[in-house]
């Protein structure tokens, strides 16, 4: 792929260290502007050197306080960091209010800390790809740690953090009873669980609960292992090994650990870094991390080829008379959408057919 | 290939810079910015026109919105636009000023860099069509 002048002179910028550059590259990304995807290829080369940490949790939970103690400690130990706060927008009208920032107030005055808000924009998926590529940005820009902030409401989100090599999802005291955290959804993706304002009321009783979710967990399944990461993959090491029940007693997976923390005081917050190490620390030695970094890229490209796909079918529709002429008819009965999206794919299928055969043919 | 939907929305950051504690006209306008489909990010208050400019250098916003009581603003506003200078981002921000800002100290201001100034009584219909108008284009 080639790049084209501006953008090559703006990798080069950002490769260099210049801020604006990369604050630049990323409303590329966001906005979508032609020729984002060939900057992005271009920054490939350049990443993997960087911790990426998701943050989520339900809205007030004290992630952006956290995250801003986060940042500060990471500061005291030498390491730069950058930071993608994601909030929602309105579905209505688009906009939106980010006000992550607000509360990233200990390191205000160090660009060593590049703080970045989005929001979600464009279309299903979108989202998680545009943080993807921001952390692909920053990565290249040669930040140690990036850590991504979301409120953990629904698949989106879910999605977007697991962009993330670690993921720790917040929970303040007196989230309910113990039957929310049986819920399916975000406890789920764990691998570090965080009791913040644990100096409220309920707190020993959330970290109580939360300790009999993750045990449960290990009582039905045998093999041990909570969090998102496939237990098959752990399992397979196992084989490979070729001794599998010597090391069923060592290698056990990832159990989440429970931080108990004050993110407004900075109470544990040293303690939340060491285990965000061990994690780190567990998915290079068991091998795990090459696997989630494999998921990541074939999630990507799935996405990439979705949009592709996408808008191909748009451009489609458009030919067969724009999508409000197709709706019109639906309402009128003369058709059903089932229909119309048979007929719209019907020519995209011949195509891809004759191009099977055509394959084929040239392969014997 | 159009591939590449663009999803562009306008960016800003309402700013309050200083010892001003009155920060209701950054809210309301926060609020009709949002409704406008702006993404507004709000810098909070008491902020320094240090971390305004780094705010506004790393969200790279298209729109700065600063919003002042206090009467500092002779002070406070040039300290910006140097600081947006030195990253190379004061070409393309809309820099307005709103808040209390005597007619006499407009001019000075204008020649600092602030593309509009908004005192009481301006509409929010007024301010946003003129965003849309001026907004840079990148």
């Amino acid at each position: 792929m080639s790049v084209d002048p501006d953008d090559r002179a703006l990798l080069e910028a950002l490769l260099a260290g210049e801020h604006r550059a990369l604050a630049r590259t990323i409303s590329k990304i966001e906005n979508r502007s032609p020729g984002y995807r060939d900057l992005v290829s271009e920054l490939y080369a350049h990443t993997g050197s960087a911790d990426v940490i998701g943050i989520t949790g339900s809205p007030g939970a004290g992630k952006s306080t956290l995250v801003d103690k986060l940042a500060e400690a990471y500061r005291d130990r030498g390491e730069t960091v950058g930071i993608i706060a994601i909030d929602p927008s309105s579905p209505f009208t688009g906009g939106a209010v980010l006000g992550d920032r607000i509360r990233m107030a200990s390191t205000v005055g160090d660009m060593d800390v590049f703080v970045r808000s989005m929001s979600a924009r464009g279309t299903l998926g979108g989202l998680s790809t545009a943080t993807a590529d921001a952390v692909k940005a920053m990565d290249a820009f040669g930040k140690d740690k990036i850590i991504i902030e979301t409120v953990g409401a629904g698949q989106n989100e879910i999605d977007i953090v697991r962009t993330a090599d670690t993921v720790a999802v917040l929970v303040p005291p007196g989230s309910g009873d113990d039957i929310q955290t049986l819920k399916a959804g975000i406890l789920e993706i764990a691998d570090i669980f965080v009791v913040n304002k644990a100096d409220r009321d309920g707190a020993d009783r959330t970290v109580q609960e939360l300790r009999e979710m993750i045990h449960l967990g290990d009582g039905s399944d045998p093999a041990g292992g909570g969090g998102h990461h496939s237990q098959e993959i752990i399992d397979a090491h196992d084989d490979w090994d070729g001794e599998p029940d010597e090391d069923d007693e060592t290698d056990e997976g990832w159990t989440p650990p429970i931080v108990e923390t004050v993110a407004i005081h900075g109470t544990g917050v040293d303690e939340f870094i060491d285990e965000l190490a061990a994690h780190r620390d567990y998915l290079v030695d068991s091998g795990e991390h090459a696997d989630q970094v494999r998921t990541r890229y074939a999630e990507e490209i799935r996405t990439l080829l979705r949009e592709d796909v996408h808008s191909m079918l748009e451009e489609e529709l458009a030919a067969a008379g724009g999508i409000d002429g197709l709706a019109e008819a639906v309402r009128n009965g003369e058709t059903d959408p089932y229909t119309i999206a048979s007929d719209v794919l019907e020519p995209v299928e011949d195509c891809l057919e004759d191009l099977d055969t055509d394959t084929h043919v040239n392969s014997r | 290939m159009s591939s590449e939907q663009e999803a562009e929305s306008i960016r800003c950051l309402v700013a309050k810079v200083g010892l001003d504690g009155h920060d209701r006209g950054a809210h309301v306008i926060a609020r009709a910015f949002r409704d406008a489909g702006f993404e507004v990010i709000y810098s909070g208050l008491h902020k320094a026109p240090d971390e305004i400019v780094q705010a506004a250098v790393q969200e790279d916003v298209d729109v700065l919105g600063i919003s002042i009581l206090s009467g500092a603003h002779d002070t406070l506003v040039p300290k910006i636009m140097d600081g947006l200078e030195e990253y190379g981002a004061k070409e393309d921000t809309l820099v307005l000023a709103g808040g209390v800002i005597p007619d006499e100290d407009r001019e000075g201001l204008e020649e600092a860099g602030v593309s509009a100034i908004f005192g009481p009584g301006t509409s929010i219909e007024e301010t946003i069509e003129f965003v849309r108008e001026n907004v840079p284009q990148r």
